[in-house]
């Protein structure tokens, strides 16, 4: 996979991953013509867009693209499959996901990604495991939240 | 919260950001973000410092500026807490890519973080890296990487698995190293594992052969086991995707075992049984199915040949096929691409059906689809297939027919078995999308149309009765002008009449008609109307009653802005109007075009290298030729004029004539836009217009002085080099109207043949009123010097006066400018006045000279200025 991109469809870019290098012009001008050519295809078509001697597969989950840029040679219907296994991880992590969730914790949507995806490659069939991994990391991050106030509270009465 | 943040919430940045209602209102808000966030930075502010990254990341992807944050990710990831390093690992693979310097300041944090004790620190460590790592990072890491693919938790080791694949993408001479580890993770129970070492043992098998020889022996039956387990395991909640575990290990598994069984027997023949066994058992009443089916098909088709599976594999295609989800019917298009290479026959049994796909209305179908066909297509299925596709090109889609029409003129090239079907469904096509056809096809066409002697009354009837009906298909259009031109006589008097055709009557005037509508025609361009003025010059002779008419027509265009049609008119005129003895030998149905010139031409796609030492060997002896300064327009009344009646040899050098005359125009012409249609143009003309008799090597020449069209030396150099080639082949004394023509140059060859190395002369500026020509000549032992001399031509009626040169070149080269002859310079170009100028260049041999110039000078009494720059020096100078 080549990279990923989350497209509203008003055009607006929700998340983006390259796994290969593209620099920020290139970002620029890829988003714009990939977002050109998918949002106009009708519902009925096959999700496969053939672009530039990539493949883009996407798929649409109410007003969001999810696209996936392949080569060629690569399974099409396997990275349909990919898609419906990122958005139900997603789904399940903020249950039943809206656009307005991707948008206020567009970070949390990376790590998910990142859990699911390094260098281009699928790294965990497992949708369980994947909440696992991110669960741990959240409370990990919780821990060290309330670690921080307690000694800032501490600090804030030794100062008093 | 801090009273002294000045920052807002993430929350409420993007809240803001999405209130706004107008791009500029939201440029607004960001730039006050991007403030704050700068004055954070600058300040080195800890405690915001993974808000204001969070915040950059949300702007970047908004499509906004942020490298100013690039530092930050580097402190967040150098800082000791995992939510700190979160922010920043997240930042850096979303800010940053593999290209900026500022990575490799993050190889040392990577480091401690890969060998931190906290796994989780180390699991992001490895997400980056597999992420962005550049080739030097690859290096530096790719120790603890190996390291971690032993590690204890799975977790971390398939993310060293990935990040691995990464490392040898980049360096694959490190593939070796990996090898062993990887093969260790195979045996694995995890499926994350598993799904990851797979990958990464594809990977090594395709930057090593060692490696791939290496899982052949050790690994294959312990994969074909995992796939057996896999394919039979009962119900497992944790990896079932509609109703069967694990759809993506049984696509990784069978794309490893393809890479095993490609070109060797003994493993594919390990593989058989589990093939077959997924092939048949697989549901494929859902997607996750039917990815593994079509994997599963791609494996069969490439492992070593099993007849009993290949033919399995194609029934499952025919089934995608006929499947009403557009996905699969696609990814079916796609494998049968590749299945034909296995087995032709099976493939054509699915014809009809691909056909139909060809008409379907999603676009990317209809391109496999199109695809498919076109390598279906052999000698006993062409007719029915093209008879098919031209019939789909009338409704298909305008963005279609491009592609459309690209491939039906390829498959009636390649598989054309007569002449006159060829021309037929060339018409056909030209008629339905002739604004679509490329250049070298209609060119094509018109080589064969004229090769096809029996068929020449044909075609131009078909033309003139398609034209009728599309005329606005711009490519039919100068088929059938030119035609009409060649053949216009055969039109009216239906001749050579074939059985199948409808007798038509076509008077000479219809005739007359049909190109007067074309060169009116609003939507016409350069080409196709200058081609009809050379077809209404044609049948000026050809009709002698429309003779007056046809005058009149060319007559308009005398005022053409375009200088091309202008010239054309002019010169046409004078020669209806002036020369009617030897109008018709000038205008004589072309020689017939040389097919295996063209088409060799065409697979070469203008051979450059041979035609360039052709073209120095002839420049040699005559590219120094001094031309006339008497513009080549005047070679023609010349001809006309003072050779006595041609003899009948001489009648191909005149057409010659008549097609190089557009040379000069170009080269007047001098805008590139012009420049650049008038080059069409010629290569128009003079590609239809080569005479057989000519050999390959002087077609190459022709190329080669279209290249290099800018100048008008080109021309001569091509005037002058069969008399070259003539004067050194035939004998002295054959005194043929050509060797008299250009007898002139040959003082010149002898005189200035033993000068060592010498240049042509170029045309270096021209205008409208003026030209200047440089002549070079080189002293012998000094390489850097070169001595030009300038000659400048009045080409207007108006004597000039207090004529001033001035020329500046760029610093490397140096300049000296003798006094010129003369500061007068007589009308018409009478006398001309030379000037010499010395140029030494420092960078001799890596550049070529370049000059900007300033003519000044009263014509009138009026001051006039005119400027240029000359890029056109010949190399070496």
């Amino acid at each position: 996979i080549h990279f990923v991109l989350l497209i509203s469809r008003q055009g607006k870019v929700r998340l983006t991953k390259w796994y290969s290098p593209y620099s920020q012009k290139e970002r620029t001008k890829v988003i714009r013509e990939l977002s050109g050519l998918i949002l106009t295809r009708g519902p009925k078509l096959c999700n496969f867009v053939e672009w530039s001697g990539l493949k883009v597969v996407y798929k649409r989950y109410a007003s969001l693209y999810f696209c996936m840029c392949i080569n060629q040679d690569d399974n099409e219907l396997e990275v349909l499959e990919i898609i419906h296994h990122f958005v139900e991880i997603l789904d399940r992590y903020f249950g039943s996901v809206c656009e307005l969730d991707l948008i206020f914790n567009f970070h949390k949507a990376y790590y998910i990604l990142d859990e699911l995806l390094i260098a281009g490659e699928l790294q965990e069939s497992s949708k369980k495991t994947v909440a696992r991994l991110i669960a741990a990391q959240d409370s990990l991050v919780e821990a060290a939240k309330e670690q921080a106030s307690s000694i800032s509270n501490m600090i804030a009465q030794a100062t008093k | 919260m801090n009273p002294f943040s000045s920052g807002t919430r993430l929350r409420d940045m993007i809240r803001a950001i999405r209130a706004c209602k107008t791009a500029a209102e939201e440029r607004g808000v960001v730039r006050k973000e991007c403030a704050a966030i700068r004055a954070a930075v600058s300040e080195n502010d800890q405690e915001y410092r993974h808000r204001n990254l969070a915040k950059l990341m949300f702007i970047h992807m908004l499509g906004y500026p942020t490298h100013f944050g690039q530092m930050e990710c580097l402190k967040l990831i150098a800082s000791a807490g995992f939510p700190e390093k979160r922010i920043g690992y997240l930042g850096l693979m979303l800010l940053l890519d593999e290209r900026q310097e500022v990575l490799m300041l993050v190889t040392n944090s990577l480091k401690q973080d890969l060998n931190h004790t906290n796994q989780y620190i180390v699991g992001l460590a490895l997400c980056a890296l597999g992420n962005i790592c550049s080739a030097e990072m690859a290096r530096d890491l790719a120790p603890e990487v190996e390291r971690l693919l032993q590690f204890r938790d799975p977790n971390i080791r398939k993310k060293a698995a990935l990040c691995s694949i990464r490392i040898i993408k980049k360096v694959p001479d490190l593939a070796e190293n990996f090898t062993n580890p990887a093969a260790s993770l195979l045996k694995e129970k995890h499926h994350g594992v598993l799904i990851t070492g797979l990958q990464l043992c594809t990977d090594l098998c395709k930057a090593s052969e060692e490696a791939l020889e290496y899982f052949r022996k050790k690994c294959t039956e312990g994969v074909v086991k995992v796939l057996k387990d896999i394919a039979n395991s009962p119900y497992a909640p944790e990896y079932d995707i509609s109703g069967i575990t694990d759809p993506f290990l049984h696509i990784r598994l069978l794309r490893f075992l393809r890479i095993l069984g490609q070109g060797d027997a003994d493993a594919s023949d390990c593989m058989n049984d589990i093939l077959a066994q997924v092939a048949t058992k697989t549901e494929s009443n859902k997607n996750a199915g039917n990815a593994i089916l079509y994997e599963c098909v791609e494996t069969i088709m490439s492992i070593e040949d099993n007849s009993g599976l290949r033919v399995l594999a194609i029934n499952i295609l025919g089934r995608f096929l006929s499947n009403r989800d557009n996905n699969i019917r696609y990814v079916a298009l796609n494998m049968l691409m590749k299945a034909i290479t296995v087995d032709t026959q099976a493939v054509q049994r699915h014809r009809a059906t691909i056909l139909e796909c060809v008409k379907d209305s999603d676009a990317s179908i209809r391109k496999r689809a199109l695809e498919l066909v076109f390598l279906l297509v052999n000698d006993s299925n062409v007719k029915p297939l093209t008879k098919e596709l031209i019939e789909y090109l009338e409704v298909s889609d305008q963005e279609f027919k491009g592609d459309l029409t690209a491939k039906i003129c390829s498959i009636v090239e390649k598989f054309s078995t007569d002449k006159i079907w060829y021309i037929d469904q060339m018409l056909k096509v030209l008629s339905e999308a002739g604004n679509f056809v490329k250049d070298e096809v209609w060119h094509a066409l018109i080589v064969v149309i004229s090769n096809a002697s029996n068929l020449h009354g044909y075609t131009v009837r078909s033309l003139c009765k398609a034209v009728q009906t599309s005329g606005e298909q711009e490519s039919l259009v100068r088929v059938a002008v030119w035609c009409i031109g060649e053949y216009g006589e055969m039109l009216v008097n239906s001749t050579g009449m074939l059985d199948i055709e409808e007798p038509i009557t076509v008077t000479e005037s219809d005739a007359v008609d049909v190109i007067e509508i074309a060169i009116k025609r609003h939507t016409s361009d350069l080409t196709t109307r200058a081609m009809c003025l050379s077809a209404l010059l044609k049948l000026s002779s050809r009709f002698p009653a429309c003779s007056q008419r046809i005058k009149d027509i060319i007559i308009q265009y005398k005022g053409s802005l375009v200088l091309e049609l202008q010239q054309r008119s002019i010169e046409f005129n004078s020669i209806i109007e002036k020369h009617h003895n030897i109008r018709s030998l000038l205008v004589e149905r072309m020689p017939v075009l040389d097919e295996a010139t063209y088409n060799g031409r065409r697979a070469g796609s203008l051979p450059g290298t041979a035609s360039a030492s052709n073209g120095a060997a002839l420049n040699l002896p005559n590219g120094v030729a001094k031309p006339p300064a008497a513009p080549l327009v005047d070679l023609l009344d010349l001809s006309s004029d003072d050779v006595p009646t041609p003899s009948p040899s001489g009648g191909d050098f005149l057409q010659d004539l008549l097609g190089v005359d557009l040379s000069p125009a170009s080269s007047q012409s001098g805008t590139i836009q012009a420049q650049k249609s008038g080059t069409d143009v010629l290569l128009d003309l003079l590609s239809i217009g080569t005479p057989p008799a000519r050999s390959s090597s002087s077609t190459s020449d022709i190329l080669s002085s279209i290249q290099d069209n800018k100048t008008s030396s080109g021309t001569l150099e091509r005037l002058s080099s069969p008399s070259a080639l003539s004067a050194q082949s035939s004998s002295p004394a054959g005194g043929s109207p050509i060797m008299d023509l250009l007898d002139g140059f040959a003082p010149n060859l002898a005189t200035q043949e033993n000068n060592g190395p010498s240049y042509p002369s170029i045309v270096a500026f021209e205008s409208s009123s003026l030209k200047l020509m440089f002549n070079f000549s080189k002293s012998p032992g000094n390489p850097q010097a070169t001595t030009i001399q300038a000659t400048f031509t009045n080409k207007s009626t108006n004597i000039f006066t207090d004529f001033i040169f001035q020329a500046a070149v760029p610093k490397f080269l140096q300049l000296h400018l003798d006094p010129a002859s003369s500061n007068t310079l007589p009308a018409s170009g009478n006398e001309s006045i030379t000037q010499d100028l010395r140029v030494t260049n420092s960078q001799h041999g890596k550049k070529s000279l370049v000059m900007r110039i300033r003519i000044a000078y009263k014509a009138n009494s009026k001051d006039v200025l005119e400027e240029g720059q000359i890029n056109n020096f010949p190399r070496g100078l």
